[in-house]
């Protein structure tokens, strides 16, 4: 029975991980993602998840372990962060080049340097282009069921790869939130044992991991890109079962109070909880603003977005992390590039805010509103604007 | 404990050697090369029931460029420097599997292999975890004593002396200044039951040892001698001879070291001059006499140190065949 609990998110993400009931962890600790793994580890000490924990040596050695375990056919699982997921850059592409369904929950935090623990997205932004599935999660009750969404997407045999769910390190993991928390026969219901294709087995021995030579590579590319393009509809699909079990709907894109609006702000992550707080105040004093959030960041759901926007004049988006040198900030990008082809498409303002850890608050958003409405009238700067950034 | 691992142990023979090939011939490595032929014995002596993992490097773009496979047995490489940890994963994924049912209980055999840079440099940070983690598994260093896949570089098991492309011999340089790791000796300091030099040109006792490594619960380590014709720059139908003189010259001693006992498995009384090995292998045609000397000494005083550890940590040690030029039987 699910039954309701005021926990710590990273430990409601351990439950999660303890009633899909996972063969294999291997996993490193980073703050802040440390709870989470901690809590594991503990239960599988005492006996309430039947797996194997590796205390690997390192991150890099975290996903080569995760490649090594899933390869068998076993349901495996990581978390990392930061510096930790930059570590692991190297094997995160082969992951989806093999096909394995891990799945890894990351505690969003800012890369050095300087070196810097809180929160922002710029160790997830570096990630962009691995080729795995990417969640964002709200609050902890998003982090509990993206989760088990997240094991229930990667090992569909149409998509089979690997998937991450991001979560607002400290922000997010660190906080104690009233969610329900499923059990095992709840969500064997929603998530069958692991069946795999192909696995290490010799009886029928199989070569993975081959060299890829230029007849070859480009092939191989396109059916993991192919394979990512087909997981839009299982992750929905796959949200609309969750919902109709479980009593909880999520889609790739989700709207607040947009009716009418004009000025549309688009986050990602535990900040758009504050955005909306943000809005609420901002509609209340007769300002006509809405809120976007992407849900599911990789594959990018083009047409839902586009759908969402429609008759918007002002989007503003909010970015956590920058791209140094770059046009604006990386979500910032993608939204530009959706909209490019539309008839009679909006300028989109780029800002960024709440990089390593500085606070987000409802004034910041009034602060980008107010920004966008005087660009949209009087023409917007070149690049991006950084939020709340002292000069010096 | 080991006794007990090895209850099973079936000395291999020459009249007895595997048939099996879990590396079929049909690879691309190059032509005499002695790092291919110590990796076919080592999979014959592994047996069909085995999972093999590869670090990238030589064997492994010789053995799978896809659609070929050279590989009868399920083989699985994911990058260079973490065969080691993947390893780790095979295992516990088969361990976990099989401990909830969704395997049937089943004993199979995990190998990893990487060469001397894959072991010695790139890959040593996650060898180390795994074999302090103990995970069950042999692990197989084929040293050919430098980066020979990317165009013969010098990695930290490359001799003293030897000429490689980036550390060549010169005016101001003598090739290789510094002296060989001792993976070996690292291998131990992890205190895991089995360590074991072995040499293609021994080769019942290299596929002997494998025998003990994949018996013996727990880490396990094999450092292999393999001669590389075209970065040593030999004659390439000498792969054999020159693997048999770096056993004959002391430079390559066959050992083991069980739970720490150390057991010297060829005695060389009568050992071949460093020279005369150096002689057929032109990555050290430009040393001097002096130099030569030098490396002689060293040598003198390793084995003389190998002695030691021996009468220290097994003083029961039997008496080791004494090497002779006959063709191992």
């Amino acid at each position: 029975m699910a039954k309701r609990v005021g926990m710590e998110v990273s430990l409601g993400v351990s439950e999660a991980v303890k009633v899909a009931d996972v063969d294999v962890i291997a996993a490193y600790p980073i703050t802040p993602q440390t709870h989470i793994v901690e809590h594991l580890a503990e239960l599988v000490a005492n006996g309430e998840l039947d797996a194997e924990f590796i205390p690997v040596e390192s991150e890099h050695s975290a996903m080569s372990s995760c490649v090594g375990s899933s390869a068998t056919g076993a349901r495996t699982y990581t978390a990392s962060s930061s510096q930790g997921l930059a570590l692991m850059h190297e094997i995160l592409y082969i992951v989806p080049a093999l096909r394995l369904p891990v799945v890894m929950t990351v505690a969003n935090r800012a890369l050095s340097g300087p070196i810097n623990i809180w929160n922002d997205h710029s160790d997830i932004m570096s990630e962009r282009d691995i080729g795995w599935v990417q969640t964002f999660a709200e609050n902890g009750q998003e982090a509990f069921d993206l989760s088990i969404h997240a094991f229930r997407v990667a090992e569909d045999h149409s998509v089979l790869l690997p998937v991450i769910v991001n979560l607002d390190g400290f922000t997010l993991t660190h906080v104690v939130e009233p969610f329900e928390i499923l059990d095992r026969a709840e969500v064997a219901k929603y998530l069958p044992p692991y069946k795999p294709v192909q696995r290490l087995d010799p009886e029928h021995p199989m070569t993975m991991g081959a060299v890829g030579i230029p007849e070859v590579y480009t092939e191989a590319k396109k059916q993991m890109e192919d394979a990512l393009v087909r997981s839009k509809s299982v992750v929905i699909q796959a949200w609309k079962e969750f919902g109709d079990l479980f009593g909880r709907y999520y889609h790739p894109v989700e709207t607040y109070k947009t009716e009418g609006a004009e000025t549309l702000l688009l986050t990602m992550g535990s900040v758009s909880e504050t955005a909306m707080t943000a809005i609420d105040k901002m509609r209340e004093a007769g300002k006509k603003v809405g809120l976007v959030r992407f849900r599911l960041w990789r594959p990018f759901r083009f047409e839902q977005f586009v759908e969402a926007v429609k008759g918007i004049k002002n989007p503003a988006v909010m970015d956590r992390a920058m791209s140094p040198g770059g046009p604006c900030g990386p979500v910032a990008a993608e939204v530009r590039a959706a909209l490019y082809d539309q008839p009679n498409r909006p300028k989109v303002f780029s800002f960024v805010a709440g990089l390593g850890g500085r606070d987000v608050q409802v004034s910041d958003f009034e602060e980008i509103v107010s920004r966008a409405e005087i660009y949209a009238e009087k023409g917007a700067p070149a690049t991006y604007d950084l939020i709340g950034v002292r000069e010096i | 404990m080991i006794e007990q691992d090895l209850k099973n142990f079936q000395k291999i023979t020459q009249k007895s050697l595997p048939t099996f090939e879990g590396l079929a011939q049909g690879h691309r490595a190059c032509q005499g090369c002695g790092e291919v032929l110590a990796l076919r014995q080592v999979m014959k002596a592994l047996g069909p029931d085995t999972i093999a993992v590869s670090a990238t490097g030589c064997m492994e773009i010789i053995t799978s460029s896809f659609p070929q496979s050279a590989w009868n047995i399920p083989w699985l490489h994911v990058a260079f420097e973490n065969v080691a940890a993947v390893a780790s994963g095979v295992e516990a994924g088969l361990k976990a599997q099989m401990r909830k049912g969704s395997l049937p209980e089943k004993k199979i055999f995990i190998v990893a292999t990487a060469g001397d840079g894959g072991t010695a440099d790139i890959g040593l940070q996650a060898l180390s975890g795994a074999l302090e983690r103990g995970h069950n598994f042999v692990y197989v260093c084929l040293d050919n004593e430098a980066y020979m896949n990317t165009g013969i570089q010098r990695s930290s098991a490359t001799p003293y002396g030897a000429s490689t492309t980036t550390s060549p011999s010169g005016k101001h340089s003598i090739g290789q200044n510094t002296w060989k790791k001792d993976m070996p000796a690292i291998a131990v300091a992890h205190r895991i039951p089995y360590v074991a030099t072995a040499n293609p040109a021994y080769h019942v006792d290299l596929m002997n040892k494998v025998q003990k490594a994949k018996l013996i619960n727990g880490p396990a380590y094999l450092h292999i001698y393999s001669s590389c014709p075209t970065g040593w720059r030999h004659e390439i139908d000498k792969a054999v001879e020159i693997s048999r003189m770096a056993v004959e010259s002391r430079v390559f001693p066959l050992y083991e070291v069980i739970d720490g006992r150390y057991v010297l498995n060829r005695n060389v009384k009568k050992p071949i001059s460093v020279a005369d090995y150096f002689k057929p292998q032109r990555r050290f045609r430009h040393l001097r006499p002096d130099d030569i000397a030098h490396i002689q000494a060293r040598v003198d005083a390793d084995w003389e140190a190998l002695q030691q550890k021996v009468a220290l940590t097994n003083p029961a040690s039997p008496e080791p065949e004494a090497v002779s030029n006959k063709k191992e039987e």
